[in-house]
């Protein structure tokens, strides 16, 4: 057991665990975040990417014990924000949600490429979004849902 | 398009979807909550001599076949029965499940079934076609191992093979497909009191849980109640295999009085869930000395696994699909699905029509190059029109858009010119296919078995409720039966409401499949507020039921399986174009068009959602999408070995629709959700073809395959 302190979506946490958890447990089981969601427990879907210092990470790979000082930004958080918003609004315009399931998912991959990139071209969304996987839209809406969040959202990355 | 219903609305789910408030089954909490985790067979084919299990701690509990109630039975019922909720004497695949343990720490359930010791007697397993056909290890099911093994016959092809000028022989090939919803499966059973069952779920049909479960368990129907949770994808996975994990739950949620959940992970929901039946097509077609198709002698093979479940309507699916969209004189056909030790295969996407269609596909392709003729010239002269004959002796009642559809994708996609352009076998192509899909079941299926029924009902409160028992899985209904009601009483789509189904609060309309969720069950929401309407100014909450009538024209035999196989259909063309690396056999795909005749659509945005990823789902299972079996195993476990298309591995689909209202479907709307996989693998194999100048035979169409063909010349 280990005491861990590190910061959810603005808020400080210190939790008394196993170092060797998964991230993605933590934030489900213990903080009850469960718009982090577990697809695969191997990394390769990203339906449960959240940022971690600002960088997009898969947490079932992400033991709790390296999150020590860190700040994690789970869909929870990012909802709340002006660009959480607009990636909201732009994906429910574009059509980019079918069964859900990838989607929060793809909001922090999409949050994650726009804070670097605020007005990427078609192939770079498709590159940012390469590491989470849809098996219903084939992708074309949710691309057309991150340019449209980067035009909607001019200014706010 | 200039219909007023298919401008798109906001989907009612997609907000809660994103942001991460939607909840599906695992984000849920059920009070006192056990966990269940399967012993599963470690053999393809044995039978089970002992059982040997560990003392289990305080609070984890061992279910197998004896903790069946004496009422129930150890039998799924899901169309056939022979699949047993636990198996108890004989084993029939790696993965069948012989017992639960369920506990409250999933890690130490992990554990526990690794401790337990089955000790069993091998038998041969029988895992091929071939094997099965052979009878390897004597027959697993009946005297042939044919679950079913049909008949049809058209015109007269015994005298046209006589006629024959030359009979080409081919075989086709297709491979397994996992489903890889998102959303493993999940199923959480919770006892009530009074002993009546709640039964939450990811999954398509509600109603086939409540079936199965009363059915082991030996209750009347009424005593189990099925909720749909928010369900993160199903693609036929969650058909029929949601009655294989409840059923079992169910008799550890009787015995423990506890609430028990199973939520798989991706390496049990991949090697052991079901999957697309694997098919191998063989044809000889006789072509006079014009190379006109006189007959064709067809005979397809659907790998159908250890348990039949549901493979007998997949194979009429897949037979009456086997013409695809062509009207050939005379044609004798016969398919069988097979028993074999291997996983279960169940609904996909298509239902067994993508076998017979790509099957067909590439065989017409394969005519037309041994003709030397161009694809879309020598397909032309056979397609079906308005008034033809089907595979089943039925008719096509519909006019049928396909020329048009040809001149708008050649514009699209420049197909023609491409052709002239691009020279066989210069690393470049360009692909075509065209294919129907009937929507609804098969035969009389809507009226002898499912006769659907919803119900919609004005509120007090000003709302307008609709009941029906068929689920949003991502492909709209939430949405779409809320915008049909909607426009029938012209007012706004947010003041209907349809929620996720419940058995105790909705009619059975059916499982959602079979692209009937709209062109059947949306025709019934159509005429309901239609009555509705006329009932608008009552007072108190009237409340309107519709049942389904099929259409006057329908005329069906299901004993000699003639007639008119479907309602209605949707008509599909893809053009795939692609360039194959020289050295490496790599293919990139340059271009994706597609043009579809779904009737009209309910909503715009939805039909093209459900184009772009049915087709990418379609390129997938054609050129990406590998699952073999070595003893029994599939190789692939993993979403890293089992690989699905990225968004970098194909370029944007540009699709157009084309308007052509159905007289039984709601706004003239018919199905969409399967027509649109189809026909993406067939194009792209065609483009590969003609980049290599070689016949393909199977898929997937991987670079090592390429390599393989263009290597052994």
């Amino acid at each position: 057991m280990a005491e861990i302190t590190f910061s959810v979506n603005g808020k400080s946490r210190t939790i008394d665990t196993n170092p060797l958890r998964r991230l993605l447990d933590v934030l489900r089981e213990d903080l009850g975040l469960t718009g982090v969601k577990e697809g695969c427990a191997e990394g390769e879907c990203g339906a449960c990417s959240v940022l971690k210092d600002g960088l997009l990470v898969n947490t079932c790979m992400v033991p709790i014990g390296i999150c020590e000082g860190s700040e994690i930004l789970t869909p929870e958080g990012l909802r709340e924000t002006d660009r959480g918003k607009a990636i909201i609004d732009a994906y429910a315009e574009t059509g980019a949600v079918q069964c859900g399931f990838c989607t929060p998912g793809m909001m922090m991959a999409s949050e994650a490429l726009l804070d670097k990139n605020p007005q990427p071209t078609e192939a770079e969304v498709r590159e940012a979004l390469s590491g989470n996987l849809c098996r219903c839209t084939g992708y074309d809406m949710i691309i057309e849902g991150v340019l449209k969040a980067a035009e909607g959202g001019k200014g706010l990355w | 398009m200039t219909n007023e219903i298919s401008t798109p609305v906001e989907r009612v789910d997609a907000r809660a979807k994103t942001d991460g408030t939607a909840r599906y089954l695992a984000d849920m909490t059920f009070e006192g909550m056990l966990y269940a985790k399967a012993v599963r067979s470690e053999r393809a084919r044995a039978k089970i001599i002992n059982v040997e299990v560990p003392r289990l701690p305080k609070g984890y509990y061992y279910i197998d076949a004896s903790d069946i109630p004496s009422e129930g039975k150890n039998k799924i019922e899901i169309i056939k029965d022979d699949w047993p909720v636990f198996a108890d004497r004989e084993v029939r695949f790696i993965g069948d499940t012989i017992a639960l343990i369920v506990g409250p720490d999933r890690g130490e359930l992990n554990r526990l079934c690794r401790e337990v010791k089955v000790e069993y007697e091998d038998l041969s397993p029988a895992l091929t076609l071939d094997e099965a056909e052979e009878l390897k290890g004597g027959p697993i099911h009946g005297h042939d191992n044919a679950f079913a093994d049909y008949h049809l016959k058209k015109g007269e092809p015994e005298e046209a093979f006589k006629r024959a000028d030359r009979i080409i022989e081919d075989v086709v090939s297709t491979g397994y497909q996992e489903h890889i919803y998102m959303e493993p499966q999940a199923v959480v059973v919770q006892p009530q009191k009074g002993g009546k069952l709640n039964v939450y779920f990811s999954g398509q049909c509600p109603f086939y849980v409540r079936h199965a479960v009363a059915a082991t368990l030996g209750v009347e129907e009424g005593e189990v109640r099925v909720q749909q949770a928010v369900t993160g994808g199903a693609f036929g996975g969650k058909e029929h295999y949601p009655d294989v994990v409840s059923t079992s739950l169910a008799v550890a949620a009787h015995k423990t009085g506890r609430p028990v959940g199973y939520f798989f992970d991706r390496v049990e929901d991949i090697s052991y869930t079901v999957k697309r039946h694997p098919s191998r097509t063989s044809f000889r077609t006789a072509l006079d000395e014009r190379g006109n198709v006189l007959a064709m002698d067809i005979d397809l093979k659907l790998n159908a696994g250890a348990y039949e479940s549901c493979s007998m309507v997949v194979l009429q699916r897949s037979i009456f699909s086997v013409n695809s969209v062509y009207d050939i004189p005379n044609v004798k056909v016969r398919g069988r699905a097979f028993a074999t030790n291997n996983v279960p295969s169940d609904a996909f996407r298509g239902f067994g029509a993508p076998q017979g269609l790509y099957a067909m596909e590439v065989h017409m392709s394969h005519l037309a190059r041994a003709l030397g003729l161009s694809e879309l010239d020598f397909k032309r002269r056979y397609l079906l029109k308005k008034g033809g004959v089907t595979i089943s002796n039925g008719h096509v009642h519909e006019e049928v858009k396909l020329p048009e559809m040809i001149e708008r994708i050649d514009r699209m996609s420049g197909y023609r010119r491409k052709i002239e352009e691009f020279k066989p076998g210069g690393w470049r192509g360009i692909g075509f296919s065209m294919v129907n899909h009937g929507s609804g079941f098969t035969g009389s299926g809507e009226q002898d078995i499912i006769r659907a029924v919803v119900k919609i009902k004005k509120r007090a409160d000003g709302y307008v409720e609709l009941f029906a028992s068929n689920v949003e899985m991502g492909q709209g209904p939430l949405t779409t039966f809320p915008k049909i009601a909607a426009a029938v009483l012209g007012i706004p789509v947010d003041k209907v409401i349809y929620n996720n189904p419940d058995t105790d609060l909705v009619p059975d309309s059916g499982p959602t499949v079979a692209s009937r969720t709209i062109a059947i069950v949306g025709y019934l929401v159509q005429e309901a507020a239609k009555k509705l309407k006329a009932r608008w100014n009552e007072s108190g909450e009237p409340v309107v039921e519709q049942h389904y009538a099929p259409p006057s024209y329908l005329r069906w035999d299901q004993e000699k399986l003639e007639g008119d196989a479907y309602p209605s259909y949707g008509w599909g063309i893809k053009v795939i174009e692609v360039e194959v690396d020289p050295l490496t056999y790599e293919v990139e795909t340059k271009g994706i068009w597609a043009v579809h005749d779904v009737g009209v659509a309910i909503d715009e945005q939805v039909v093209e959602g459900q184009v772009d990823g049915g087709i990418i789902q379609g390129l997938g299972w054609g050129s990406l999408e590998k699952l073999e079996v070595k003893d029994g195993r599939f190789l692939q476990r993993t979403m890293a070995d089992y690989t699905i298309p990225t968004s970098m591995d194909f370029p944007k689909i540009e699709s157009a629709l084309v308007d052509n209202p159905y007289e039984y479907g709601p706004f003239g709307a018919k199905g969409a959700g399967e027509l649109v996989f189809e026909g993406a693998a067939e194009a792209f194999t065609s483009a590969v073809q003609m980049a290599i100048d070689r016949d393909m035979q199977r898929i997937p169409v991987t670079p090592e395959y390429i390599m393989e063909v263009y290597e052994n010349g």
